[in-house]
């Protein structure tokens, strides 16, 4: 168990390439920061760096009351959970679990214990003498995670480690990782791209885009009241509309009702509603383009009047509009996420 | 595996046809020779080649007999192992070398890869000018040292020359299929055990050498068999045998029995074991390195 510090973390390439810079952030003794983005927006380097298998080209990092800038990745007292598990498929089941301890020279007894606790922790107790390859993707994911168990660190590094596996699985494993973090209360770090897992697993949410950070705060804050462009568009699903001012000069809105400089109107999908509500609100005239039942919901996609621009609305049950016919769509003021397209900020 | 199959229904010849080629060839070049080698192997001529007796088992029961066939056997035997043992590991530590790079890998590759393309004789050449007594470079660095190089007396030198010799020109192959191997291994595997706190030899010994047993294994039967039969050429150019038979290996002396020692029966009865060598080895390459992949 420890805090993590990391203080204006940067990575340079050899060739010059930028893949994160001045990273900072304090984590605190078992807490489970998600670090979440699209693809090549430095999360996994980050990470890589706090693990020590990549080098810090700026900054320092400290885990407990060390800083481990040059210390090798076994120095630095974390586990790592790998995207493909890396599992070392020569190995039983068994003796995946025993390397580390091995390498750390803890005595026999010791390590078949602390095995064996991790095994029925994760049920794979069945499966001790098993080779990898002769179990299945969830399976696998369990023994990663055993892995890094049984070595008893000071922080947990997950590496997007749901990817591999199907869609009900994810969810199942979502959900055994955030309990198991919780019940060790060891501090973790867990990398993902998919902004539902980031939302559900973290205490705090970190979303990086381009090597930096683009906010930090807690899944609800980030939610509802983004404070970038990026963070708006990238956290919920479906994702937020996001509107120009130029479209919205006939729907009831006040320009001077919103704070100065806002020509982005951002709109969740599920604010939007059929029926005028009785707070001050706009109205947006459009056409439905596609209706989409999803069971519990429906997402209706719109497009604006004088615009090509598609609008998502989310509703409840499946609600009675026609494809091709003219629409109203609703959405109280204080719904609102008012932003400035050219910094990609949040007016306020 | 399920796999369409194609169905001969209307032209019956047409099957055989699509084979003949194949198998024209291997009559000609495998099934003739080998044939009239066992044939051979059971005739005896006389001293001015105008009688020939058909005598059974006879050259090979003299063979076994022979001290001289004994000690080529156990010759070419310390000479296949070491040859491949040096080739191996020589290699092989430079394919992880190369491995680490990142930039000036594919230079490596390729300025390594030249040897294989000398042909073996060339390279015994190559070698005997290196290790000339009179003339050589290293026997001349040796001499500073303290050792006085001479191949042509002492046997343990010619040993170590054409061991050197032929694994060098192994070496290439070798490299190239230990860098291939290498590159198939996961880095993450790598990484993990660096978290795992394995050193960077342990790293080496518990996971990237086991994961290579494939590779090994194949290589080292490959590696037997060139020592033990395409070595020839090496052998030819630098020692021709000597001397006093120290670096007479099998392949060799069929050649020098037959050939020098005009003692055609006897050649086509060693040329037979040989055979009976080449067709178990053969046999363990199928039957074991197929399976013998151990994860």
């Amino acid at each position: 168990m420890a805090r993590i510090v990391l203080d204006g973390l940067s990575k340079v390439y050899p060739g010059g390439v930028q893949a994160v810079s001045d990273v900072s952030l304090d984590i605190a003794d078992g807490e489970m920061i998600v670090l979440v983005g699209p693809s090549g927006c430095g999360k996994s380097t980050l990470l890589r760096m706090v693990a020590g298998l990549e080098t810090i080209t700026g900054g320092t990092l400290t885990i407990g009351d060390r800083v481990v800038n040059g210390l090798e990745p076994a120095q630095r007292d974390i586990a790592m959970v790998f995207q493909n598990y890396a599992l070392y498929p020569h190995m039983t089941v068994y003796n995946n679990l025993a390397y580390g301890l091995r390498n750390q020279g803890v005595d026999k007894a010791e390590i078949e214990r602390r095995v064996q606790e991790a095994a029925s922790m994760l049920q794979i107790g069945e499966y001790l003498d098993r080779k990898p390859r002769n179990l299945s993707g969830g399976q696998r994911q369990r023994v990663a995670m055993g892995r890094a168990l049984v070595r008893e660190p000071a922080a947990f590094l997950f590496d997007e480690p749901l990817s591999n596996l199907d869609a009900k699985l994810r969810v199942q494993m979502r959900v055994e990782i955030r309990q198991l973090q919780k019940r060790l209360k060891t501090t973790s770090l867990y990398v993902t791209h998919d902004q539902l897992e980031a939302l559900t697993m973290a205490d705090r949410l970190v979303v990086l885009n381009g090597g930096r950070i683009e906010q930090v705060g807690t899944p609800m804050e980030l939610y509802s009241k983004p404070a970038t462009v990026f963070v708006a568009g990238f956290i919920g699903s479906p994702a937020m509309n996001l509107i120009d001012m130029a479209y919205l000069r006939d729907s009831g809105i006040a320009p001077q009702a919103l704070p100065s400089g806002t020509d982005l109107i951002g709109v969740r999908p599920d604010e939007l509603l059929l029926t005028a509500p009785a707070e001050p609100h706009l109205a947006l005239n459009g056409t439905v383009a596609l209706l989409e039942p999803a069971g519990a919901e429906s997402h209706i996609y719109v497009t604006l009047g004088g615009s090509d621009q598609p609008i998502t609305v989310r509703i409840a049950g499946l609600p009675q509009v026609t494809e091709g016919a003219p629409i109203t769509l609703y959405a109280a003021l204080d719904g609102l996420h008012p932003f400035n397209s050219a910094s990609g900020r949040r007016t306020g | 595996m399920q796999t369409k199959r194609m169905t001969f229904t209307n032209n019956r010849w047409l099957p055989y046809l699509l084979l003949a080629p194949q198998v024209t060839i291997t009559l000609i070049f495998f099934v003739w020779p080998a044939s009239q080698a066992l044939w051979q192997s059971m005739l005896r001529q006389d001293p001015f080649g105008l009688r020939t007796t058909f005598v059974w088992f006879r050259n090979f029961e003299r063979l076994f007999a022979d001290p001289h066939y004994l000690v080529s056997m156990k010759t070419t035997l310390i000479f296949s192992v070491s040859t491949t043992l040096l080739a191996m590991s020589v290699s092989l530590l430079f394919a992880v070398m190369v491995n680490r790079m990142i930039r000036s890998r594919d230079a490596y590759t390729t300025f390594l890869v030249w040897p294989y393309a000398v042909a073996p004789a060339v390279a015994g050449v190559l070698w005997w000018f290196i290790f000339n007594p009179s003339v050589g470079i290293l026997p001349y660095m040796l001499r500073g040292i303290g050792i006085e190089w001479n191949h042509r007396l002492e046997s343990s030198h010619a040993m170590i020359l054409v061991v050197i010799a032929a694994a060098w020109k192994q070496i290439s192959y070798n490299f190239l299929f230990f860098l291939a191997g290498l590159q198939s291994i996961p880095q993450s595997l790598i990484e993990a055990a660096a978290i795992d706190g394995a050193s960077r030899s342990k790293r080496f010994w518990t996971i990237v050498f086991p994961l290579l047993s494939p590779t090994t294994f194949f290589l080292m039967v490959v590696n037997i068999v060139y020592a033990m039969f395409d070595t020839f050429g090496v052998i030819h150019a630098t020692t021709a045998g000597g001397p006093a038979q120290a670096t007479n290996i099998l392949v060799y002396k069929v050649y020098r029995d037959g050939f020098i020692g005009n003692n055609l029966g006897s050649s086509a009865a060693q040329s037979v074991v040989l055979m009976g060598i080449v067709i178990v080895l053969t046999v363990v390459q199928f039957r074991w390195i197929e399976r013998r992949v151990n994860y």
